[in-house]
């Protein structure tokens, strides 16, 4: 589904990401883990198309199209979907105004038909539910005055109402609590399928409790140092991330 | 709404026969405005002789005026004497079908959403009466007449109903009121006369749409709209299509008087020509608009959409006399490449338990100004009077500039104040959020605008808010870069 190939990334002529390769199938759930700073959300940023990071050099392949040449509402039509780690605030606009917009903006993309008001309403309410959020939620402003866990929370019942292919995790575990946590794991878990696939970008083995991944990449100074099964977060959360940097310094 | 097109249009069609225009030869007055010019004026209207007494003493006084600079705004002088006073009703040039138009036009019309055959209407396109408009017409035009409504062109209201206009004419806005009030007082052309008479909830919109060549005579409107005690009215001004006038300067005045209990509302959605890209031409708008709540309990609501105009000059505004009175006045106002909009209200508390309210929501982009302008005052006697105002400011991009005067007159203890203003701007993070949400820049401006104008638009009758946020979209085109 996606093929990362040195992929290398740069804001105001820093280079973060140097050379990062990785693939995703569908079906999988990967989990990027590493310390502060490592280019972890960079990395989410740059798949989403943020336009300050430059990517210097590299490919990236998703569902056979050239990732990099697409505008970011672009990827979003063809299934990609960010999770922010800082979800943005936008006064005024109603959850289900987005989302309407969004999802038809997507389904025109794809030559599919638009859903009315009331095919909208049906589909909003049964992934609502889906995903055991509040109902409540729909009709306030995006993310306006919000806690940081109904933000994160937002943005998982905005995954399933678009139903995107990919979902990239920004840390979306960060400033949870373990009741929040719980509820978007298992809001995750529940739109998993062999169709589509999930990036959890983290820090701490927590959420991999709850999310549990295929496979671990760590991710330290722009570079995927070690990669391997969910038994490699546990080895993380043990040892920290210092026990790798200093492998890494030996090779 | 395809109901009220059809109405439209046929309307427009018979707009003689129903006599919405004074059936006056094709002339034109030379260039320049003296006493002569009013009298011809005024003996052309064939208007009683109180008419054009009133008219001669506002133009006297006019003389003795300077025009106003107070504004945040910049023209260069007008010519007074360079402009032509009268010109009747003529035809527009007639196209034979929409082909001919302006292309660009045209394009904005179906951005817009109207219908073809309105399309055809406003750009001057022969209209073929296949409809069975007598019948629509005659129906909407009896059921007002049934009830004692009165709704018809202040030309037609000054010959017909001399008592109603002599009282109230000049009540809310004196013929000396401002530089820009004396001038349309001295030469007004034509405009709009509504008159509710007691207990009567007017069961439809009055809409200038109704009375499509008003447009036409656009340049020096007046308008009187009366709610006698009880009564109610909505009454909705201009419309989203661009207007075109070759007219630059516009003085337009606007008079709202409701007695006891009564209710007026007045709806406007402004979208005269801006001017191009580069700030050549485009209308100047000079607009006095006011209403008096005269009688106890009642209520003025001013809504407006303002998208057109190079220049907006503009403060709709209450005065709250009687007791328990309300004034509203809720204003979307977006400018962008070079137009200027200084816009906003007065509120002046007079009665016991007056309360005002005031939602102000300006959009700057290109390199516009946008300056909101808003008095609350309360006089002495004016107990237990309340206030809330809130003014907020939308900047897109970085070359225009948003601007607030707010004045507060407070001579009674009692009152109760509260002021609100944000100053907001949108930022990259919110459009790449909705990118990634799969919806594009434009699209993204959009929502956020009018998630941000939210509050106004749901004050209007509900057909005009949908074409509202379309109008914003186009007025808003090509701001973000």
């Amino acid at each position: 589904m996606l093929e990362i190939k040195n992929l290398h990334a740069s804001i105001e002529g820093k280079e973060i990401l140097k050379g990062i390769n990785f693939k995703v199938n569908a079906g999988e759930v990967h989990a990027i883990m590493g310390p502060n700073g490592s280019g972890k959300s960079t990395l989410a940023q740059v798949l989403a198309g943020r336009k300050e990071y430059e990517v210097t050099k590299g490919e990236v392949v998703f569902e056979g199209k050239n990732l990099l040449e697409l505008s970011p509402e672009d990827r979003a039509r063809e299934g990609i979907f960010l999770a922010f780690q800082y979800p943005v605030e936008i006064p005024g606009v109603s959850n289900t105004n987005l989302l309407k917009t969004a999802l038809n903006e997507i389904r025109r993309y794809r030559g599919l038909e638009q859903l009315d008001a009331m095919e909208f309403l049906t589909h909003l309410k049964k992934k609502t539910k889906l995903v055991e959020m509040d109902q409540a939620l729909l009709s306030r402003a995006v993310n306006d005055g919000f806690s940081g866990g109904e933000k994160k929370r937002n943005e998982i019942l905005q995954m399933a109402v678009l139903e995107p292919k990919l979902s990239i995790l920004d840390e979306t575990d960060s400033g949870l609590d373990i009741d929040a946590l719980r509820i978007v794991a298992n809001g995750v878990n529940k739109l998993k399928s062999h169709e589509r696939a999930t990036v959890v970008v983290t820090h701490y083995q927590r959420l991999l409790n709850y999310i549990v991944p295929d496979f671990v990449h760590v991710l330290y100074n722009g570079k995927i140092v070690k990669s391997g099964g969910k038994e490699l977060a546990f080895e993380l959360e043990e040892k920290g991330y210092d026990w790798l940097k200093e492998q890494k310094e030996l090779v | 709404m395809s109901t009220e097109v059809n109405q439209i249009e046929e309307l427009a069609n018979k707009e003689y026969k129903y006599g919405f225009v004074s059936n006056v030869e094709a002339e034109t007055f030379p260039k320049g405005l003296n006493e002569d010019i009013i009298r011809r004026l005024s003996a052309i209207k064939e208007e009683p002789e109180f008419m054009l007494e009133w008219r001669l003493k506002a133009y006297r006084h006019w003389l003795t005026m300077k025009e106003p600079n107070w504004a945040n705004i910049h023209y260069e002088p007008i010519d007074y004497q360079d402009i032509s006073y009268y010109s009747a009703p003529k035809k527009k040039p007639k196209l034979n079908s929409l082909e001919e138009a302006d292309p660009e036009l045209i394009k904005t019309y179906q951005k817009l959403g109207i219908s073809l055959e309105e399309q055809k209407i406003f750009a001057g396109v022969a209209v073929d009466a296949v409809f069975d408009s007598v019948s629509v017409a005659t129906t909407f035009k009896e059921k007002l007449a049934e009830l004692g409504i009165i709704f018809c062109s202040m030309s037609e209201a000054i010959k017909n109903h001399p008592t109603l206009v002599k009282q109230y004419l000049g009540s809310v806005v004196p013929s000396t009121d401002n530089f820009f009030a004396a001038l349309n007082s001295a030469v007004f052309s034509d405009g709009s006369f509504a008159y509710i008479p007691k207990g009567v909830r007017c069961p439809m919109e009055l809409s200038t749409y109704f009375r499509i060549n008003a447009a036409n005579t656009g340049q020096f409107e007046r308008t009187l709209i009366v709610a006698d005690e009880g009564a109610y009215v909505s009454y909705l001004e201009g419309c989203t299509a661009p207007m075109r006038d070759e007219n630059q300067l516009h003085a337009a005045v606007v008079e709202l008087v409701a007695l006891d209990n009564a209710t007026v509302k007045y709806s406007t959605v402004q979208n005269w020509y801006p001017g191009d890209k580069n700030g050549k031409g485009g209308i100047y708008n000079f607009v006095t608009k006011r209403g008096m709540c005269k009688g106890v309990n009642s209520k003025i609501s001013w809504t407006q959409v303002e998208t057109g105009s190079a220049i907006t000059w503009k403060y709709p505004s209450c005065l709250l006399i009687g007791d328990n009175s309300i004034g509203e006045f809720y204003s979307v106002a977006v400018t962008n490449n070079y137009q200027q909009a200084d816009t906003g209200t007065k509120m002046i508390h007079m009665g016991k338990n007056t309360r005002s309210t005031i939602v102000s929501k300006g959009i700057s982009a290109g390199k516009s100004n946008n300056s909101y302008r808003g008095q609350v005052k309360i006089i002495k006697k004016a107990d237990n009077a309340r206030n809330f105002s809130q003014c907020d400011s939308l900047l897109i991009g970085d070359k225009c500039g948003a601007h607030t005067f707010p004045y507060l007159e407070i001579n009674n203890p009692t009152a109760q104040m509260e002021h609100e203003a944000t100053t907001s701007k949108i930022g990259e993070d919110q459009i790449f959020y909705l990118n990634q949400r799969g919806i594009s820049r434009e699209d993204a401006v959009n929502l956020i605008v009018n998630g941000y104008c939210k509050e106004v638009f749901k004050e209007l009758p509900m057909e005009f808010a949908v074409e509202a946020q379309k109008l914003l979209s186009v007025s808003l085109e090509g701001s973000v870069g």
